[in-house]
Formats: structure tokens, C-alpha cells, sequence
């Protein structure tokens, strides 16, 4: 088991035709992904490699029953995109474009909470359940399948880092999920521990959060009064100044929130093993989930 | 990105949120004659971005044509330090004139997006031209709130809220709509992270008027704003974060002695914590980015050694997709080039890491290869100690 995507997972790639879409379309199959379509306004009917190429997402579902898409298009087409998925009714979407507009996120936020799709990301490396279905831009060659530990995270190579930790000390990963670094995104962690708190495979959970924004206590609260199982979270951003964007556009401390220090308090306060030295996770995540 | 005051208002004008009569000047003998222009009394404005210039000493009011020239004096050229700015301040090298105003009441107007929510909130509080963070935290019961969702924009419901939270008079509630309707379309159209009017002012004469405005504009989104890109005020830049933008590596400039080089922002930071904890303080963030190439490894060996405080260097590369061979060739070459003046502590991991160490070790040149992230913090740190 696993959450959101599996082997029967049939992905279709908005922007395959571009150098990035290219790129990880092969990465994905390479690993054993079903990518059974493409989409690029204009060239349907082309081939990527033997990938069928559609002008528009309604016609690749059409034609091939896709059921989730990547997308990896410039960021000025980044909301279009996702929209014109949310349309099509596919059941996962994983936006990996990074630099999309606040302005444009807060419309498309608002349109996904009446629509059945579930977006990943923006500004992620997406999701994997190892063995199965990568939709995304992680390394697959890290991560192990059969779980029994699900990650989530805001963050890219630092969940890479994380996934091989684990990898490490033995442990496998059922799903690995990238919410990513946007301040405004669309599946949250709390989405995510729901799920794995209902898949059976998944035993525990990492949970890896970083400064700005309130999801990491929002996200603690929730595991206090709900979580089955147990999880070790993680903070980056400690030595982190005040009031500057750490890389990710929604890492910032301001006004006193959003801070490191707060975050792993309200961890701690909701009984997550808390994972203060990154260098010792694995370690760490051994010793709780044994 | 931020926007001088002056610039802020300009965007304010093309909206119909009215401000005061001024003029922009770089010169003492500029500010003296747009002052004369104006009429007595004046506003000098020093014109960089951080708030808090009131108190540092960056904002005068001048009431005769001498106190004009001591002003302008005193604030062009000034090193304006606030609590914004950090110790060592800002130089001030632009001043915005205005003319004086009779204020009736000030108030609070401010637009932000919220993020958990996904909506875009007005703030408000009748008691402006103080910190609002003070307001907030000793009586927060003054503080209104009213969060609008994008896709409704803003409603009539939506601006009563604001007008009877405010307990404004009847006679300025037309007005004072207007403008907040207008401020909101602003906020919208050119993509603000941030619009805030502290204070905006009712007149004895009962006009509504921005008397200050910062406006802050999502990076992100301007492509779509060239005009705002024009606004870009170079002198704001921290020279070494300016050059890394160049290159397109995210560079943050920090007090400590141990440079470092990551390829992601989460593992930057975590990698500047782990710094930390090992007892040393780190000098920088450097986000190569998940797809570093020895181009930006170069650039950014070049970047993190123009910082004379830093005394060792931490590169930590998670390979993914980028495999850590090729990283390792990157790093070699870019040592060769820069010709490296402190130590390096290599930490690779990921996708071909055995050929990457191997590549690094028999390189000659001095890198101190590290095992995993305690191990490579412990070296560095004890390098600087």
C-alpha cells in the first residue's frame, strides 16, 4: 500500500516536450513510471520518444486515461496549467515549476476547494512511492520500497537527504511526498499524515518542515489529536535572519512568526520525537520506530 | 521586491489613493527648491527600504527655509540606521520633499496575502502612526481584520466591515471607501506581497491621504510588471548578494566565519544549522540549486571567498539526478580556477558518490573529504576554531 499514487498510477506530462519536461518524463519511465501521455499546446499528434503527444489534457485523458499529471512548464504558464488538470478532472496533480506568482496560487487554491483533484506543490520535487510510481524530479536510486515509513516535506534535496538516512539505517519508505516551498501551496502536511495515518503499510512518519509560515503547528496540533503513529519531525532554519527568503519563497521569519525555535516547541508539546541534528536522523528515526 | 516611498506613491497616484503634493530631489540645493515650490512647511523624506526612519533620525519637518537646508544636510548622505536595517544602516542618497498637511486623525491600512487561509486580508486599527506590532500585542481588540477570498474580490461587506470597525465619521466614509477599494485593486493588479499605509491620514479638512506607503512586490511575478522593474534601486543591493543573483545562486550574507556551498535551500539551511550546532556560525546561504553545474560552483567559490571574514568553507552536495562524479569534476576544476585561500570540507552523497570521492581525493588539491553532515560539520568547525 501507499498513499495517492501506486502502479496503477497512469500519468500524463503538461510541457513534455520542453528540455525539463524531456529530461524527467525519461527519468520517471526509467524508474518505472506509466507516463502514458504528453501535452504541448501545438504539437499533438508528435511523439516524445514513443510517449503520444496531445495539444490539450482533455484530449490525452480522452485518448489514454490518464489519472494524474506532472507538470513542468515556465512559471508564467504554471496556474493555466494546473487549472486546465483540475478541469480535466485528474486525481493528482504535481506542479514542480518553481516561481509561480502568490496571486496566482491564491486564485487557484481557492478553485481547488470546491474540485475533487489534489495538487502537489507548487516549487516541488514531487511524489514517489518507491518501486512503483515516481511523479517527480527525485533521485529514485535513494529510496527503498515496502515501507514502513511515509515522509513529508517542504523541501527537496534536504528530503533526499532524509529519504537516504533512512534508506541507511534500513528502513524503506511506503510514500514519499514534496509539498514544496511556496507560501501557498496545495496539499499540506496535514493532508498528507491523514493519509498515511490510513494507509495500513505506513508504520510511521518524518515529518521535515522549515521556517516561515504556521503549517508546522498546525500540523503538530493535528498529529496530537489524531495521529495512530508515530513521528519524528525535523526543522531546518534555526540560524536563520529574521525577515530575509531562505531560497524557498515561503521561508521567511516576519513579524516574530514562522520561527525555527516555535516550530519545534509546538513539535515537542504534541509529542513528536523531535530530530534536532540533522546528522543524526536515521539514527534517531531507528530508535523511535523500532 | 521593495519600492522606495516616492515610487510606492506613484503606483498610489495612477490608483486614485490620493497623497500629498512633493517632489523627489538627490541634492541639497533640490531639496531647497522643490521646498520652495511646495510652499512651508515640508516633509524631508529619507527615501531608502526600511521602515523605523522616523526614528533614526531619516524623516524632518521643516517650517522655514533654514530648517530646509539643516535638514537636507543633515539627511542626504546620512547612514540611516533603524531597527530594520541592521547596525550598519543604509546611506541615504535620495530625499522625498512634501508638503505639510493639518492631520485630524491617523490610521492603519494595510493588504497582505495570508497564506494558510489563501485569501488576502485587510488589516486595519484607528490608533495609525505607531508600530503595529505594538497595537497588536497590547491591545489587539484595535486591530481589524478581513480576509476577502480572490476569486469574489472585494465586496461592499467587505469594505463596511473596515468602515464601521474604524468608527469612522459619516462625513469621510465615501472617500474612505473609495480608496480602499482602489488600494485593493492595486495590491491585486500589480501583484503586491504587501501594501501598507501607516499612517493614512484624515485632514482637518476631512480628505483621506496616504501619509507614508510601502509596497513590497512578489519577485515572482515580475515578469508581468516591467514597470516595476524599472523601480529597482541598486544602491538597496548588498554587493555580494547582488553579484550571486547575477549568476542565479541564492546568496544570503551572515556574521559568522564558515562559507557554504549546498545544492537545494532546505538543505542550505539545515546545513547552516548543523554549523551551528558543531560551535561554529556560519558566513552565508548559498543555494546552488538542485541542478549545480562547476559554473556555479565556481561563482559561488568566488562569492563566499569575497567575504574576508570567512576562514573555511563547507560544501555539502546531496547528488540526485546530478551525479556526485560530475559535481567532484565541478568542484576540482573550480578550486583550479579560484585558487581556494582557506580550507574546504568536501560532504557528497547520493548518485555515483564512490567516483565523486575518488575524483576529489586524487585531485591534489587540499579538500578535506567528510564521511556524512556530523562529520563534516565537526571538521570545519574545528578548522575556524
Amino acid at each position: 500500500m501507499s498513499i495517492l499514487i501506486n502502479s496503477q498510477t497512469r500519468v500524463l506530462v503538461q510541457g513534455i516536450t520542453g528540455k525539463e519536461g524531456q529530461f524527467h518524463t525519461r527519468q520517471c519511465i526509467e524508474y518505472g513510471t506509466n507516463v502514458v501521455a504528453g501535452v504541448t499546446p501545438g504539437k499533438g499528434g508528435q511523439t516524445m520518444d514513443s510517449v503520444p503527444v496531445y495539444n490539450t489534457v482533455a484530449d490525452a485523458k480522452k485518448a489514454t486515461g490518464a489519472n494524474a499529471s506532472m507538470i513542468l512548464v515556465p512559471p508564467p504558464f504554471a496556474a493555466d496549467a494546473i487549472l486546465e488538470a483540475v478541469d480535466a478532472d485528474m486525481d493528482v496533480i504535481v506542479c514542480i515549476t518553481e516561481g509561480v506568482p502568490v496571486m496566482d496560487m491564491l486564485r487557484v487554491k481557492n478553485y481547488l476547494a470546491v474540485k475533487k483533484s489534489r495538487l502537489i506543490g507548487p516549487n516541488c520535487p514531487g511524489i514517489i512511492t518507491p518501486g512503483e510510481c515516481k511523479i517527480g524530479i527525485m533521485p529514485g536510486a535513494i529510496h527503498t520500497p515496502g515501507g514502513p515509513v511515509g515522509v513529508v516535506s517542504r523541501s527537496g534535496t534536504l528530503t533526499y537527504e532524509v529519504v537516504h538516512q533512512l534508506t541507511a539505517v534500513g528502513l524503506g519508505q511506503t510514500t514519499c511526498v514534496g509539498i514544496g516551498g511556496d507560501p501557498v501551496n496545495g496539499t499540506g502536511f496535514i493532508d498528507c499524515l491523514e493519509a498515511f495515518n490510513e494507509d495500513p503499510q505506513t508504520e510511521a512518519v518524518v515529518m521535515v518542515g522549515e521556517i516561515g509560515g504556521n503549517a508546522e503547528e498546525e500540523a503538530s496540533a493535528w498529529i496530537k489529536a489524531n495521529m495512530k503513529k508515530p513521528v519524528v519531525g525535523f526543522i531546518a532554519g534555526l540560524t536563520a535572519p529574521p525577515g530575509r527568503r531562505m531560497g524557498h519563497a515561503g521561508a521567511i521569519v516576519s513579524g516574530g512568526q514562522g520561527t525555527a525555535a516555535a516550530k519545534i516547541e509546538a513539535m515537542q508539546r504534541a509529542g513528536l520525537y523531535v530530530c534536532e541534528d540533522l546528522g543524526t536522523l536515521g539514527k534517531l528515526c531507528k530508535e523511535a520506530f523500532s | 521586491m521593495k519600492i522606495h516611498e516616492y515610487q510606492a506613491k506613484e503606483l498610489f497616484r495612477k490608483y486614485q489613493v490620493p497623497t500629498l503634493e512633493g517632489g523627489v530631489a538627490t541634492t541639497v540645493e533640490g531639496i531647497e527648491k522643490t521646498a520652495k515650490e511646495l510652499g512651508l512647511p515640508v516633509a524631508v523624506k529619507a527615501q531608502i527600504h526600511a521602515g523605523g526612519r522616523g526614528k533614526g533620525g531619516g524623516v524632518k519637518i521643516a517650517r522655514s527655509s533654514e530648517d530646509v537646508k539643516k535638514a537636507a544636510e543633515a539627511i542626504l548622505g546620512m547612514t540611516l540606521v533603524t531597527k530594520q536595517t541592521g547596525p550598519e544602516g543604509r546611506l541615504v542618497k535620495t530625499v522625498l520633499v512634501e508638503k505639510g498637511v493639518a492631520i485630524k486623525k491617523e490610521l492603519y491600512l494595510s493588504i497582505i496575502p495570508d497564506r494558510a487561509t489563501a485569501t488576502i486580508t485587510i488589516v486595519a486599527s484607528q490608533d495609525g502612526g505607531m508600530d503595529i506590532e505594538d497595537v497588536a500585542e497590547k491591545t489587539p481588540e484595535r486591530i481589524i481584520k478581513v480576509a476577502i477570498n480572490p476569486v469574489t474580490g472585494i465586496r461592499s461587506y467587505h469594505v463596511q466591515q473596515v468602515l464601521f470597525g474604524l468608527e469612522l465619521e459619516k462625513s469621510v466614509m465615501k472617500e474612505f471607501a473609495g480608496v480602499l477599494r482602489n488600494l485593493y485593486n492595486l495590491f491585486v493588479d500589480y501583484d503586491c506581497s504587501m501594501v501598507e499605509i501607516n499612517p493614512l491620514i484624515i485632514t482637518e479638512d476631512d480628505r483621506i491621504i496616504a501619509l507614508d506607503a510601502k509596497v513590497d512586490i512578489d519577485s515572482n511575478a515580475l515578469y508581468r510588471h516591467p514597470d516595476v522593474v524599472e523601480m529597482h534601486d541598486p544602491n538597496e543591493d548588498d554587493p555580494a548578494e547582488a553579484e550571486a543573483a547575477k549568476y542565479n545562486l541564492n546568496y544570503i550574507n551572515l556574521d559568522g566565519n564558515v562559507g557554504n556551498m549546498v545544492n537545494g535551500a532546505g538543505l542550505a539551511m539545515a546545513t547552516m544549522d548543523i554549523i551551528k550546532q558543531a560551535g561554529a556560525e556560519p558566513a552565508n546561504f548559498l543555494d546552488v540549486g538542485g541542478g549545480a553545474n562547476a559554473e556555479m560552483v565556481e561563482n559561488g567559490f568566488r562569492i563566499i571567498l569575497s567575504d574576508k571574514k570567512v576562514k573555511g568553507i563547507l560544501i555539502n552536495i546531496f547528488g540526485g539526478i546530478l551525479r556526485c562524479d560530475v559535481l567532484a569534476q565541478g568542484v576540482v576544476q573550480a578550486a583550479e580556477k579560484v585558487k581556494l585561500s582557506v580550507p574546504v570540507v568536501v560532504r557528497m552523497e547520493g548518485t555515483n558518490v564512490e567516483e565523486g570521492r575518488r575524483i576529489l581525493s586524487e585531485s591534489g588539491l587540499s579538500l578535506i573529504s567528510a564521511s556524512d553532515l556530523a562529520d563534516a560539520a565537526k571538521k570545519v568547525a574545528e578548522i575556524v576554531a
